[in-house]
């Protein structure tokens, strides 16, 4: 309603760079779209593209859960705690948004690899071993995405109004029910927002997976790593492959908008 | 994803730079000068790096820049377009990649010959001594994927010794694959007798049998529509030359 107020001639100075903008960020998408090869697409789709697609969905998902259980204290944290060196701190979980993801990825093999300062104990106290293996892509997908969703929550938590919280405690609730019962649904959209950012970094991951967690078939070979094997030796499978992770993930998200993130924002 | 958006980074910024040079060598037609742009394969790193030093030492005003990488992920990049002068590929298979599409039109010409070595890490923490070790699901083995040359030379070397591995990942070229034995994260893999020797003290070498029946020949030529035609040829003649194949030999490759 109140939108209609501010309405008036479009000006020209945010109208030309936004559409430019748009063009710039769909083109590509329209060139991989015209190039598909739509006749052989449904003979190129054999049962490893159907097990890459898979093994990326249940793998995003399981990195966007591990990032919701730890992501969302951390931004509680840097929001509210009132710890010293917190802006500090904020700065350190936005490196891996900066760090490239193959060095992520060494980073990785350093720390949890077998031979890894922390890994190289749970190998050999547990036989745990995540090079390789599926949780090892999970594990790389949530080191990419978290920050994302940290970022996102952690926003929505210092624009929330601290009142709400003020007034819980004023009528008795612990901190730890006030955070579920106040906080948390006040910020959900921003949690959700975060969660989707996440969820979609984390299903085009490349380079820190491969770097992290190998490539095999059926075990580690998510799509993007099929789509840059498949380049290699055979482009129109490449294009094929990349259009079906692309049309997934975009019926995904416009799910997912029209459930959650509608509304008035 | 991120790693096809780096290479056409690369492409774009090697676009950039072939633009500055052309013009440079077309003024000074018949002496070498200006950039020249190599695509090689992984497993040349350090010999084209070295022998990229003594052409620029040899002729002044010359600068080689590398794009290194997969052989068959190169090809495609230079089907598509890639701005590059010469390209050395680790197998004939994606040379004809490129001169199928006539992106070269030279005939290339065989300048080294690589065989493959099993590969393990200091100490041998894993225990292998032959090929039908890597058949044993209980250790961790990496391999190159079957696009590559090492991988699909790794395929032949199992034909031959009827053995069936048990690789736990299929990596997109020979250093990683080689990066993975010297961080100790697997147990084996195979790659070439040269990346071992490169890989100095921290990877121990075993040679089998069977390597001897899959060697890899490795094609070079000047690209068709090379930006700095002059110094592309230069540099193939340079690869060819005493001085090249010295190095080349002294890196562990076989002379054709």
């Amino acid at each position: 309603m109140t939108r209609n107020r501010v309405r008036g001639r479009l000006p020209v100075v945010l109208v030309l760079p936004a559409v430019i903008g748009l063009a710039f960020l769909l083109v590509p998408l329209a060139g991989l779209l015209i190039r598909t090869p739509w006749a052989s697409l449904s003979t190129s789709l054999s049962a490893e593209v159907g097990e890459a697609l898979r093994l990326s969905l249940i793998c995003a998902s399981l990195a966007t859960v591990l990032c919701l259980f730890l992501g969302i204290p951390l931004a509680w944290l840097l929001a509210r705690s009132g710890l010293p060196g917190r802006g500090f701190l904020r700065a350190l979980v936005t490196v891996p948004l900066v760090l490239p993801p193959v060095v992520g990825g060494v980073a990785l093999l350093l720390v949890l690899g077998r031979r890894g300062l922390i890994g190289e104990h749970l190998d050999a106290w547990f036989g745990i071993s995540l090079p390789f293996t599926t949780a090892g892509v999970v594990v790389a997908e949530a080191f990419v995405a978290m920050p994302f969703l940290v970022i996102s929550v952690e926003g929505a938590l210092r624009a929330a109004d601290p009142r709400y919280e003020e007034a819980a405690a004023t009528l008795g609730a612990s901190r730890w029910l006030t955070f579920r019962r106040v906080t948390l649904p006040s910020v959900l959209p921003g949690v959700v927002a975060g969660a989707v950012l996440c969820w979609a970094r984390a299903l085009g991951e490349f380079g820190a997976t491969i770097t992290f967690a190998g490539n095999f078939p059926g075990e580690t070979t998510t799509m993007p790593l099929a789509v840059y094997l498949a380049l290699e030796t055979d482009p129109d499978a490449a294009i094929v492959l990349s259009i079906v992770l692309l049309l997934v993930s975009v019926g995904v998200l416009a799910g997912l908008r029209d459930r959650w993130i509608s509304g008035p924002t | 994803m991120s790693r096809i958006a780096n290479s056409v980074l690369v492409g774009a910024a090697l676009m950039l730079a072939g633009c500055g040079s052309g013009g440079q060598a077309a003024t000074a037609s018949g002496t070498v000068t200006g950039d020249v742009t190599v695509f090689a394969a992984a497993s040349l790193t350090e010999t084209f790096t070295r022998l990229g030093e003594d052409f620029e030492e040899a002729n002044p005003g010359t600068k080689v820049r590398f794009n290194f990488g997969g052989s068959s992920a190169l090809a495609q990049q230079l089907d598509q377009g890639a701005p590059a002068d010469v390209f050395a590929s680790a197998a004939p298979a994606n040379m004809k990649q490129v001169t199928d599409t006539r992106t070269i039109t030279d005939a290339p010409r065989t300048f080294a010959r690589n065989k493959l070595a099993i590969v393990v890490p200091k100490g041998n923490p894993g225990g292998i001594s032959r090929l039908a070790d890597f058949a044993d699901a209980g250790r961790k083995i990496a391999l190159c994927a079957e696009q590559v040359p090492c991988g699909a030379a790794s395929q032949k070397v199992f034909e031959l010794a009827k053995v069936t591995p048990a690789p736990d990942t299929l990596e997109q070229d020979v250093k990683a694959v080689l990066t993975k034995v010297s961080l100790g994260e697997v147990d084996g893999a195979l790659v070439y007798r040269t990346d071992v020797r490169a890989a100095g003290d921290k990877v121990e070498g075993i040679e089998f049998a069977e390597s001897a029946q899959a060697v890899n020949d490795y094609p070079i030529a000047p690209l068709a529509k090379a930006p700095n035609a002059v110094a592309a040829k230069a540099f193939v003649d340079f690869v060819l030359s005493g001085e090249g194949r010295a190095v080349l030999s002294a890196a562990g490759f076989d002379h054709p």
